[in-house]
């Protein structure tokens, strides 16, 4: 007998556990109705919270700039945001609990490409759009199997970036033989490398050279001490600023002077910091350059250091330039759900945001121009759009 | 046969960086046989406290070396005494746990006091920036710097662990700790001192690779602490000279596979060295076979 | 009550069927949503994580920090299986094929490096899975770092519990066997153990065999439910995740890996919204159960007779959770 209420104990213990599970998760909901929630699912620890953070913090201050002007429609909007820690998989269960119990009209994160697919199939099911300010594998939005109806984003894809990078490095140097130098934990890295390699071999140029480092490495000096013993005209660099920038000093310490180039990921004031003025000759394509003298953007950039205290970088304008995207689609959308704004999203067409004007073409990625951004001295050089 | 040279140098800087840290690992190893996982982050913390002299209070480097040594000199004690000394008598895996949870402690809780992202030491003095050509090899004033205090850092402890009497006894108590205790060696103090000069050297070596690599995070600790202890496995671990071997071998395989393979296999290659001396001589290349008496 | 059949469907089997369905009922009646499956999901992963880690480190006492290794090859031979051959039976196959090369690299692995003492271990055994985690990123067919997506979703419920159930029971099966019995014995006193016969490398490879395979398994049924499979995910701080669990539930009790996974997915929920936190409570935890219960919330009893002591047997004294170092 006492074996048997063991078991019993069990098993009420455990369906007790559940409750509580659910009791928590259910904590939080507004009354539906008077507002319009947006759910944001973006990595706020763990290895890429930087972006996350940064993408976070453009969305908070589009928001606050939306319900000061009244909303959408008359109606607040409320933000509701998750952590994923960086985690595929946990941004899988939150975008199904912010789906489904929070009972947004629209997902917005996360950040990287790899957290991003982990929710469109969650979306897809529950017919909720997933929108991402910074997720630039080509595959996110389009893949074998066709379009993810419910994806979208408001960044350029991977292959855009590395060839137009290929591009400028044959247009701009003269370029005839790169060598490579790719970040081997980053999808993002690998996207940019096939891109500029296809392209700048296509064009009849040369890949002398490729290697890959590992996310958080320190040391390049031995790898540049080999690309110095080649001849070659550009480095690509398609990583982030954190190893950037080291990269780039190690480089510029060792004496290659070859124009390196890069994309989007070297878009921080850390890059600076790192290299000093051995940022020299360094030049990476960009979804937008503070230096622009539109005045959406300068407006953008003041209304963001009075509220942080700090310049933005691309992050912050994706994240910006995101939810009012969002904004737009739910206010034209005939039907407020998740259905009638993902209809409405795709529609887009001239939305003005501080990352430029674009449509949204029938992949769900936004037709943009892309800046070039050129450093000498450790100062910004030269912004080019093309 | 310049490239080779050239490649030398700068597995030479890398390898004095990780003998710095693994000198730390060794001789808390061969004192208590505790592996410290949180080594590599005291190394960090070194680091920041170096980055925090240099930018916010504008010292010079040998003044914040000396103030970061100083800072992590205590660290190093406070975990002794609060983490490690309740568990002297619990199993081994308690204490591995417990310096697992260390290492994590000191990784987030700097994250939450700093952020997740790079920080920079900024613009060096103008001596640390020159470099020298010796025949086609470029050796940067840096490399010279973190050389040179390298070796001096290892010869002040060669120095207190040969000659000292704080060095017999901490000599003494990794030979045998009961005996030492009888010999009225206080183990207690005798292990606190091992985990001071570990934990200066460590955060030497931050801030060396601070000035060097110009970029520090709070994660930064990980990796060189986990291929700074290869390297005392490497070279025998509890013996110092082993971690000097290790440190120099680890440096130098790792810049030379860099250099004439590919960097993607630089970190699999190090964890196969050490998976390699575990199986075939898990003494280390200096140790001795010693026999596990019941 | 002395019919053993008897007693086993009524403390066993019935509850067990009971929770199934009751859960089952609630899913179907909407009462749990999509939410909560997959807090349940994870859950359940977690558990077989959990004891799969705890056959090796807290019965056997070898101290693994690369568990997440063997969860990498069972997530992606069957994510690379169900992605060629979508079927449940390709799935299952894929789910079965993982746990064999995880179980068998397990071997490989063990077959040398268990002959060393328990701290070596522990940095071999982190050694492997980061050279594990390097390949994946490094080979092309498992698509380097972006990793496989979408990965065909076939776990459900009843999957969920039958392997979560089934490798629970199999792992406390083994653990009551005679090998199970050498294991344990490996883990109080090694020389001991070899002085009255036990062949202790043969038990420690066994073990860490085992525990490999259903670590496999575990992997396979998260590739199979989280659509997205990258090699970041199998990194350090998963074995530590895995690690956290069986700590808190007890090494050595089963009961306690499990209670450990719900108290953890409620602590990870509470924590939810503070993101910068959540690490340095799970380091505190760490240092704090190990200095003051490291025996953990179990030690190494099993729940039966931890929740109801008074009626059990008489009370077994406390496991000091000192053994000699």
């Amino acid at each position: 007998m006492k074996r048997i209420l063991t078991g019993v104990a069990a098993a009420t213990a455990s369906l007790v556990l559940l409750a509580g599970c659910a009791g928590g998760g259910a904590q939080g909901q507004a009354p539906a109705g008077d507002t319009i929630k947006i759910g944001l699912n973006y990595e706020l620890s763990g290895d890429v919270a930087t972006y996350g953070e940064a993408n976070v913090q453009g969305i908070e201050l589009a928001a606050e700039e939306l319900n000061a002007a009244g909303g959408i429609d008359g109606k607040q909007i409320e933000l509701i945001k998750y952590d994923t820690k960086s985690d595929a998989a946990e941004a899988t269960t939150l975008a199904t609990k912010l789906m489904t119990q929070d009972k947004v009209i629209t997902v917005i994160g996360p950040a990287t490409s790899g957290g991003m697919k982990a929710t469109i199939p969650v979306a897809e099911q529950m017919k909720i759009p997933v929108v991402s300010g910074s997720a630039t594998a080509d595959d996110v939005t389009v893949d074998a199997n066709g379009v993810k109806q419910f994806a979208f984003r408001t960044c350029f894809n991977d292959s855009f970036q590395g060839t137009a990078a290929a591009n400028y490095a044959a247009s701009k140097f003269g370029a005839k033989k790169a060598v490579i130098l790719r970040d081997s934990s980053s999808d993002y890295s690998k996207g940019l490398a096939d891109a500029f390699r296809q392209t700048f071999t296509a064009a009849g140029g040369e890949i002398v050279s490729e290697d890959a480092y590992a996310k958080g490495a320190d040391n390049f000096n031995a790898v540049m001490t080999k690309f110095k013993g080649q001849q070659f005209d550009v480095i690509y660099l398609p990583g982030y600023y954190t190893e950037a920038g080291k990269a780039i000093k190690q480089a510029r310490d060792l004496g290659v002077t070859q124009p390196i180039l890069g994309g989007d990921g070297f878009d921080s004031p850390v890059l600076a910091e790192q290299a000093g003025t051995q940022l020299t000759d360094v030049y990476f394509t960009n979804h937008y350059s503070s230096a622009d003298q539109d005045p959406k953007v300068q407006e953008f950039i003041k209304a963001f250091e009075a509220k942080y205290n700090t310049e933005p970088n691309a992050f912050h304008a994706l994240g910006y330039d995101t939810l009012k995207f969002v904004a737009d689609g739910v206010s034209r959308a005939s039907e407020k759900t998740g259905e009638g704004v993902q209809k409405a999203l795709a529609e887009t067409k001239g939305f003005a945001g501080v990352t430029g004007t674009f449509d949204v073409d029938e992949n769900h990625n936004p037709v943009k121009a892309i800046v070039f951004i050129g450093y000498k001295d450790g100062e910004v050089a030269v912004t080019e759009k093309a | 046969m310049e490239q080779l040279a050239q490649q030398l140098v700068n597995g030479l800087a890398l390898g004095s960086i990780y003998a710095l840290i693994a000198l730390g690992y060794t001789m808390v190893y061969g004192i208590i046989q505790l592996i410290n996982f949180a080594h590599g982050d005291v190394y960090m913390v070194g680091a920041y406290v170096g980055y925090f002299c240099m930018v916010h209070l504008n010292l010079g480097f040998v003044e914040s070396l000396v103030i970061a040594m100083a800072a992590c000199t205590v660290l190093g004690v406070v975990i002794e005494r609060v983490a490690y000394k309740p568990l002297r008598r619990s199993t081994r895996i308690a204490v591995l746990i417990t310096a697992i949870g260390v290492s994590l402690l000191l990784e987030y809780t700097m994250m939450f006091f700093v952020g997740a992202d790079t920080r920079t030491y900024g613009v060096l003095p103008p001596f640390m920036e020159q470099s020298f050509s010796l025949g086609g090899v470029l050796i940067t004033m840096k490399q010279i710097v973190i050389i040179g205090v390298s070796v001096l850092l290892m010869l002040v402890l060669q120095y207190i662990v040969r000659y000292t009497k704080i060095g017999k006894a901490m000599r003494a108590v990794s030979q045998d700790a009961d005996a030492a205790r009888l010999m009225g060696i206080s183990v207690d103090n005798t292990i606190s001192f091992t985990f001071a000069i570990g934990s200066a050297l460590a955060g030497a070596a931050g801030v060396l690779v601070g000035v060097y690599y110009n970029a520090i995070n709070p994660l930064m600790g990980v990796l060189p602490g986990l291929k700074a202890f290869i390297a005392a496995v490497f070279g025998g671990i509890g013996l110092i000279p082993g971690a000097l071997l290790g440190g120099y071998f680890i440096g130098a395989s790792e810049t030379l596979v860099a250099g004439y393979w590919s960097s993607l296999y630089t970190d699999a290659v190090v964890f196969a060295i050490l998976i390699l001396v575990l199986i075939f001589k898990p003494t280390g290349l200096l140790g001795k076979n010693v026999r596990e008496k019941v | 009550m002395k019919n053993p059949l008897l007693r086993q469907v009524l403390t066993l089997w019935l509850p067990l069927v009971a929770t199934y369905l009751i859960v089952l009922l609630l899913v179907r009646a909407g009462i749990i949503d999509a939410y909560m499956q997959v807090t349940i999901a994870t859950i359940c992963i977690n558990i077989v994580l959990a004891v799969s880690l705890n056959l090796i480190t807290g019965f056997t006492g070898q101290f693994s920090l690369g568990h997440a290794g063997f969860m990498a090859i069972g997530a992606y031979t069957t994510a690379l299986v169900t992605m060629r051959f979508d079927s449940l039976v390709g799935f299952l196959g894929g789910l079965v094929l993982g746990g064999m090369i995880a179980a068998l690299v397990g071997f490989l692995i063990g077959l040398p490096t268990l002959r060393l003492r328990g701290d070596y271990i522990a940095i071999a055994t982190l050694g492997m899975a980061e050279i594990i985690r390097i390949l994946l990123q490094n080979f092309e067919f498992t698509n380097g770092a972006a990793g496989l997506s979408p990965v065909p979703q076939h776990m459900n419920w009843t999957l969920f519990f039958i392997l979560t159930v089934g490798s629970v029971m199999l792992i406390r099966n083994f653990v009551r066997s005679r090998q199970g019995r050498d294991a344990i014995a490996v883990r109080e006193d090694e020389i001991a153990a070899e002085s009255i016969g036990v062949n202790t490398t043969r038990s420690k490879v066994l073990a860490f065999t085992i525990g490999a395979f259903f670590g496999g398994i575990a992997g396979g049924m998260y590739a199979s439910y989280f659509y997205v499979i990258k090699p970041e995910q199998f990194g350090f701080l998963k074995s530590v995740d895995i690690l956290v669990i069986v700590v808190l539930g007890g090494l050595g009790s089963l009961s306690g890996s499990v209670i450990a996974a719900f108290l953890l997915a409620i602590i990870s929920t509470l924590l939810q919204p503070f993101p910068g936190v959540r690490m340095i409570l799970y380091a505190l935890l760490l240092i704090v159960i190990m200095i003051f219960r490291p025996q953990g919330l179990l030690g190494k009893r099993e729940l039966s007779t931890a929740l109801l002591p008074r009626f059990g047997r008489r009370r077994r004294p406390e496991p000091s959770g000192k053994e000699a170092a």
